[in-house]
C-alpha cells in the first residue's frame, strides 16, 4: 500500500460577490515509501496549494473548502482534528519552503528553531536537544554547528538558511518529506548542492520525498515518479523515463518543448506553449488545457476529457494525446523525443533501453540538465 | 552596550546646547513680557523698567544667555517668576506627579491595547475585531479633556467611586521622600497613603491613556496581521508546534517589534499632551504648571521644562533603541 | 539616527512610496480607486457625514432662527439654572442666554474654516519643501541633495518636538485667536506632509518613466512638474484628509487651554465646548452637543481617509 494517497483533492476559494476559484480541482496521486515524486506544473496550476492542503497549512479564511481525501498510513489526513495532525507535522510528514530567508523566524537563533522541534516531538530539552541539533546541522553539511546554533538567520547565507530548514525538516526523520521548490530562490551552484542533500538524505533515510517544482531539470536528476499538474488537476502521471522519452499529453509536450538544450540543432527554435495559465477552460466545460493546445479537436471541449490508463501504470488525461514516437508523427506536434535532457541521469540501468529510438538520446558528453529557469513565462 | 549608552547620553550635550540657544532666541520674543504678567495693564513705565532690571532682562541678550547656560551647567534652571521659588525645586515637586500619570497612562494602555490588537487580529472580521476597530477610531477622535471631563463628571461627581482631583487627600499626611506618591507610600510602609495616591491616578491615567490605547490597538492588529501571513509562522506550523508556542514565540514577539517604536514615540508625546488632563484633574504635575508658566511668560519655566522634554525624548528613544536591539537581533547596537 | 524617529520617517516615506508606486498606472488608478472607494461602507459613512457637515457649515448661517451672539434670553439665566430644550430653542440656552442650536450651527462653519485652514497652510508649507527637497534629491545632482539635506534637517526638528507643545509655543507666542489656533496647528502638520511629498517624488524619481524621459531629452523642471509632482500627490490626498480630522480636535484643546478664539461673538465648537466645562454639572447638554459635533466631525473625516489610503494601497489590490 503507498504511503500516501490522495484522492481527488479540491481546494476552492469562494468569495462573497464573485466566482468562487478552483485552485486545486481533484488532484490525485500516490507516493509510495521511500520513492521521490514529482509535482510539476506552471505556476498557478496548484501545486503549492496541494501540498498546503496535506499539510493543514492553508492560511483559514472564510470561504475556504477542501475536499477529497489524503490517506497517509491508513488515516485521512484531511479528517483529522488540529490537535492530532500538529503531532503527525514535523514527526511524520515535514515540509520544506521556497524562500529561506522569509521561512525563518529573523529574532530567534537558528539553535531553537531546530530544537523546538525536538522538544515538540522527541520531549528532548537542554544539553541533549542541543546536542542533537549540532548533530543535525553537522548532517545537513552546516560548517561549525556549535556555533551556527546562536546565530541569527540574517548571519547565514542563502544557502546554509535552506540548509537549517531541511535539519528542521528532517529532525524527526519524518516518513514523508515534502519539498515546496526548495532550490527556487537559491543560485544555480547552490541549488545543485541542496539537491544533492536532498538527494542523499531521502536516500540513507529511506524518507519518501514529493518535490514540487516548475524545473524540469530538478524533475530529471530526482524524482522517480512524475505528476505533471494544469489548471488544478492532474493530466499526466508517469515513470521519469517514459516521461521524457514518450510525453502523451500536449501539455508535457508542450513544457519539454520549451526547455533551451545545448544539443538543440543550430538554427532550430523553442518550441514555447503559446497563451498563459490564465487562459483557463474550467474542467467542468471541458480540458482546461483546450484553449492552448495544437492537437485541439471538438472532443475537447464539453465534457472533461477522461483519465486513460496506458501501460506500465502509466496516465495522461487527453482526448488526443501525443503518439509515441516511432508511430505515426503529427507534423505540426512538437516532437517529444527532441526534448528527451535526462539521457545521463543516475545510472540505473535504463540508460540502455533509452537509446533505442530516440535520435537525440544517450549522448555521453550532455551533462546533468540545464536548470531551465522561466520556461514557466513563455 | 555600556558604550553605546554612554556616548548616546554624550550626544544629548550638543543636542540640548541648540535647543537652548533656539528656545532662548525663540521666548524673548513672547509679546508682552513678565512685567505685564506681574502688573497687568497698569504699572507705570517706571514700575516696568525696575521689574525689568530685577529679573535681569535689560542687559544684553548674550549675557543673560551666559548666565543662563552657566547656571543650567551647575543644574540651576533660576528662579520662577510667578511662584518666586527655584524652578529646580519646582520641578522635582511636580515633575513626579507627571511621571506617575504618563507611567499609569502607559501601563493602561500596553495592558489592555496589546492583547486587544491581537484579539482583535485573531479573529478578524468577528464582533470582537470591529469593536475594537471601531472603538480605538472614536478613541482617536474624541478630545483628551472632554474625555476627561466625561469621566469626573460620571465615575467621581456621580457615582463616587473615584476622586475628582489631585494627587493624594491631603488629610492622610503622608510622608514625602522622593514626591513619587505611590513610591513613597510604599517606602514609609504607609501603604493607605500609597493606595490613595494610586487611586487618584486612575481616571486621569485613563483619560491620557485614550490615545496611545487607540494607536496601539491599531499597530499591534495590523502587525498581527501581517505576521500572521509570514512564512516563517507557516513553517513553525509544519513543524508541528503547539498552537501556544506558535503564537507566542513566533507571533507576537515579531508583532511587538513596530509596537515598541510606537510606545516610544507616544511616551515622549505624553509628557507634553499631560497638560490637558493635569488641568481638568487639578492634577499638581508638571503640565498644569506649564500652562500656567505660558500665560505668565515665565521664562525659566517653559526653558527649563522644554529642556527636560528634551532630556526625556531622548532617554525614551535611547531606551527604545536598547529594548529593539534585545527583541530584534537584526538591530545591533554600535 | 534613533529608532524612533528613523521609523517614524520611514512610515511616512513607506506610505509615500507605496501610494506611488502605483501611480505609475496613471489615471486608471484613480478610477479604480474610486470604484473601491464606493464598494466600501465606512468611505460611505464618512463622505455622507463630511456631506452634511459641508452643508450646514455653508448654508446653516444663512437659515438659523437667532444671530448666534444674541442674548435674547439674559433674563432666564439663574446661578444653577439654564434653561433646556423647548420649542422655541431646539438645544436649550447656552450659560449666557443665547440659543444653542443657532452656535451650533454657526459654529459648524467656523470650525470647518479652523480645520481647513489650518490642513491647507500645513498643506501648502509642508507641500513647498517637501517639493522643492523632492525635486532637488530626486533630479538635482550634487547641490541637489544639500539643498534637500538643509531642508530635512529642519523637517526633522519640527517632527521631534511634541505636536502639543510647538502649538502651545506658537500660540503664546502670537497671541490668542483663531488666526493663532490655525497657524499653530498647521505648522505642526507641515514636517509630515513635506515628508510624505518628498518621499513620495523621490520614489518617482527613481522609477523607469522618468529614466524613459530624461533620456528622450525631456528637461528636468519639465519633467518634474508634469511626471513627478503629479504623480506623487496621492498620498498627500490622503493625509490631507486625516490632518482635517486632527486639525479639529487640536484646535479644540487649543481653545480649552485659552489660546483659541477670543472673540465671543463668533461661535466655535472648541471654544463651546472650553466654555461648557463649567457648567457641565447643570447643564452637561452645552458640552455634548459641541463634544458630538467634533467627535463626529472628526470620524468622518478619519473614516473617509483611511478608506482613501486603503483603496489606494496597491497590498490591498489584487
Amino acid at each position: 500500500m503507498a504511503l500516501l494517497e490522495v484522492e481527488d483533492i479540491s481546494v476552492t476559494f469562494a468569495r462573497r460577490g464573485q466566482r468562487a476559484v478552483h485552485a486545486v480541482d481533484g488532484v490525485s496521486f500516490s507516493v509510495d515509501a521511500g520513492e521521490v515524486v514529482g509535482l510539476v506544473g506552471e505556476s498557478g496550476c496548484g501545486k503549492s496549494v496541494t501540498s498546503l492542503a496535506i499539510m493543514g497549512l492553508l492560511p483559514k479564511q472564510p470561504g475556504l473548502r477542501v475536499g477529497g481525501k489524503a490517506v497517509f498510513d491508513g488515516t485521512d489526513l484531511l479528517q483529522l482534528d488540529d490537535r492530532s495532525r500538529r503531532d503527525i507535522r514535523g514527526r511524520d510528514i515535514a515540509m520544506i519552503f521556497q524562500d529561506p530567508l522569509s521561512s525563518l523566524n529573523p529574532v530567534i537563533p537558528i539553535g531553537l528553531q531546530v530544537t523546538e522541534v525536538l522538544t515538540r516531538h522527541r520531549g528532548m530539552k537542554g544539553d541533549v536537544a542541543a546536542k542533537e541539533a549540532a548533530a543535525l546541522l553537522d548532517r545537513v553539511g552546516i560548517p561549525d554547528p556549535k556555533r551556527r546554533l546562536k546565530e541569527y538567520p540574517h548571519q547565514l547565507s542563502g544557502g546554509m538558511r535552506q540548509r537549517a530548514l531541511i535539519a528542521m525538516a528532517v529532525a524527526c526523520q519524518p516518513r514523508l518529506l515534502i519539498a515546496d521548490e526548495p532550490t527556487t530562490a537559491l543560485d544555480v551552484t547552490i541549488q545543485a548542492q541542496i539537491l544533492e542533500l536532498l538527494k542523499d538524505l531521502v536516500r540513507d533515510s529511506g524518507t519518501a520525498l514529493v518535490m514540487i517544482t516548475h524545473d524540469l531539470g530538478v524533475v530529471a536528476g530526482m524524482c522517480e515518479t512524475i505528476n505533471v499538474l494544469y489548471g488544478g488537476r492532474v493530466v499526466e502521471t508517469a515513470r521519469r523515463r517514459p516521461l521524457f522519452r514518450e510525453p502523451r499529453h500536449p501539455y508535457t509536450v508542450g513544457l519539454l518543448g520549451s526547455v533551451p538544450r545545448l544539443d538543440a540543432g543550430r538554427g532550430e527554435r523553442l518550441n514555447p506553449i503559446p497563451g498563459s495559465v490564465r487562459d483557463l477552460l474550467p474542467w467542468q466545460e471541458g480540458c482546461a488545457f483546450a484553449p492552448r493546445c495544437t492537437r485541439r479537436v471538438d472532443a475537447c471541449v464539453g465534457e472533461p476529457p477522461e483519465l486513460v490508463l496506458a501501460h506500465d501504470g502509466r496516465s495522461y488525461r487527453c482526448v488526443n494525446p501525443a503518439p509515441l514516437p516511432g508511430l505515426a508523427r503529427a507534423a505540426d506536434a512538437p516532437v517529444p523525443a527532441k526534448s528527451e535532457p535526462a539521457a545521463t541521469a543516475d545510472g540505473t540501468g535504463q540508460a540502455a533501453e533509452a537509446g533505442t529510438d530516440v535520435p537525440a538520446a544517450g549522448k555521453p558528453a550532455s551533462g546533468p540538465v540545464p536548470a531551465p529557469r522561466e520556461e514557466e513565462k513563455p | 552596550m555600556f558604550r553605546f549608552i554612554v556616548r548616546r547620553l554624550l550626544q544629548l550635550i550638543p543636542t540640548l546646547f541648540g535647543l537652548s540657544i533656539l528656545l532662548f532666541i525663540w521666548l524673548r520674543r513672547l509679546p508682552g513680557g513678565p512685567e505685564t504678567a506681574i502688573l497687568g495693564e497698569r504699572g507705570t513705565p517706571e514700575m516696568r523698567a525696575a521689574i525689568r532690571h530685577n529679573l535681569g532682562l535689560d542687559e544684553p541678550v548674550l549675557v543673560q544667555y551666559g548666565r543662563f547656560v552657566r547656571r543650567m551647567i551647575r543644574l540651576d534652571l533660576g528662579t520662577s517668576i510667578s511662584t518666586k521659588r527655584e524652578v529646580t525645586t519646582e520641578f522635582l515637586q511636580r515633575f513626579p506627579g507627571t511621571v506617575e500619570l504618563t507611567i499609569t497612562a502607559m501601563v493602561i494602555a500596553i495592558g489592555i491595547g496589546i492583547p486587544l490588537g491581537y484579539l482583535a487580529a485573531r479573529r478578524r472580521g468577528r464582533l470582537l475585531d470591529h469593536m475594537s476597530v471601531g472603538g480605538s477610531l472614536i478613541g482617536i477622535c474624541i478630545p483628551v479633556f472632554f474625555l476627561a471631563y466625561i469621566l469626573k463628571a460620571i465615575f467621581s461627581e456621580n457615582l463616587g467611586w473615584f476622586p475628582s482631583s489631585g494627587r493624594q487627600d491631603p488629610t492622610l499626611g503622608a510622608t514625602r521622600i522622593t514626591n513619587f506618591f505611590v513610591l513613597d507610600g510604599l517606602m514609609t510602609r504607609e501603604w493607605d497613603a500609597a493606595a490613595d495616591a494610586l487611586w487618584h491616578l486612575i481616571l486621569p491615567g485613563i483619560a491620557l491613556a485614550s490615545i496611545p490605547l487607540a494607536i496601539i490597538v491599531r499597530i499591534t492588529r495590523a502587525s498581527v496581521l501581517e505576521v500572521l501571513n509570514e512564512d516563517f509562522v507557516r513553517t513553525a506550523e509544519a513543524k508541528g508546534l503547539t498552537e501556544n508556542v506558535v503564537r507566542r514565540r513566533h507571533v507576537l514577539r515579531n508583532s511587538l517589534l513596530p509596537v515598541v517604536t510606537s510606545i516610544g514615540l507616544l511616551t515622549g508625546g505624553l509628557l507634553s499632551g499631560a497638560v490637558l488632563t493635569e488641568t481638568v484633574f487639578a492634577f499638581s504635575g508638571i503640565g498644569a504648571f506649564v500652562a500656567e508658566a505660558i500665560s505668565q511668560r515665565d521664562y525659566p519655566v517653559l526653558m527649563g521644562f522644554i529642556m527636560i522634554i528634551a532630556v526625556v525624548y531622548v532617554l525614551v528613544n535611547l531606551i527604545v533603541d536598547l529594548s529593539y536591539s534585545l527583541i530584534d537581533p537584526r538591530v545591533r547596537v554600535r | 539616527m534613533t529608532i524612533i524617529s528613523r521609523k517614524k520617517k520611514e512610515k511616512i516615506d513607506r506610505l509615500a512610496e507605496l501610494a506611488a508606486r502605483d501611480d505609475e498606472r496613471g489615471v486608471s488608478l484613480w478610477q479604480e480607486a474610486f470604484r473601491r472607494l464606493r464598494r466600501n461602507p465606512a468611505a460611505i459613512v464618512g463622505a455622507v457625514v463630511l456631506g452634511l457637515f459641508v452643508i450646514v457649515s455653508v448654508v446653516g448661517p444663512f437659515l438659523v432662527p437667532y444671530a448666534p451672539e444674541a442674548q435674547l434670553w439674559k433674563g432666564e439665566i439663574r446661578v444653577g439654572f439654564i434653561p433646556g430644550v423647548r420649542a422655541e430653542n431646539w438645544f436649550g440656552l447656552d450659560h449666557i442666554g443665547r440659543d444653542q442650536f443657532s452656535r451650533m450651527v454657526v459654529g459648524a462653519r467656523q470650525t470647518l474654516l479652523v480645520g481647513v485652514v489650518a490642513t491647507m497652510i500645513g498643506l501648502a508649507v509642508g507641500s513647498l519643501i517637501g517639493g522643492i527637497a523632492g525635486a532637488a534629491a530626486g533630479l538635482g545632482g550634487r547641490w541637489g541633495r544639500a539643498v534637500d539635506n538643509v531642508l530635512m534637517r529642519f523637517i526633522d526638528m519640527l517632527l521631534a518636538m511634541p505636536s502639543l507643545l510647538l502649538a502651545i509655543s506658537i500660540a503664546a507666542i502670537l497671541g490668542a485667536s483663531l488666526t493663532t489656533v490655525m497657524i499653530a496647528v498647521g505648522t505642526v502638520s507641515v514636517p509630515v506632509f513635506a515628508r510624505l511629498l518628498r518621499g513620495a517624488m523621490i520614489a518617482q524619481s527613481n522609477s523607469d518613466y522618468v529614466l524613459a524621459a530624461t533620456s528622450l531629452g525631456v528637461r528636468k523642471p519639465k519633467i518634474a512638474l508634469a511626471h513627478v509632482v503629479p504623480n506623487s500627490l496621492a498620498p498627500v490626498i490622503v493625509q490631507a484628509t486625516l490632518t482635517l480630522a486632527t486639525a479639529i480636535i487640536e484646535a479644540a484643546a487649543l481653545s480649552f487651554l485659552g489660546l483659541g478664539n477670543n472673540d465671543a461673538s463668533i461661535p466655535e465648537w472648541g471654544m463651546m465646548l472650553a466654555d461648557a466645562q463649567r457648567y457641565i454639572d447643570i447643564a452637561p447638554r452645552l458640552a455634548i452637543l459641541p463634544a458630538l459635533g467634533i467627535i463626529i466631525t472628526a470620524l468622518g473625516f478619519t473614516l473617509l481617509g483611511e478608506a482613501m489610503r486603503e483603496a489606494l494601497d496597491p497590498k490591498l489590490r489584487k
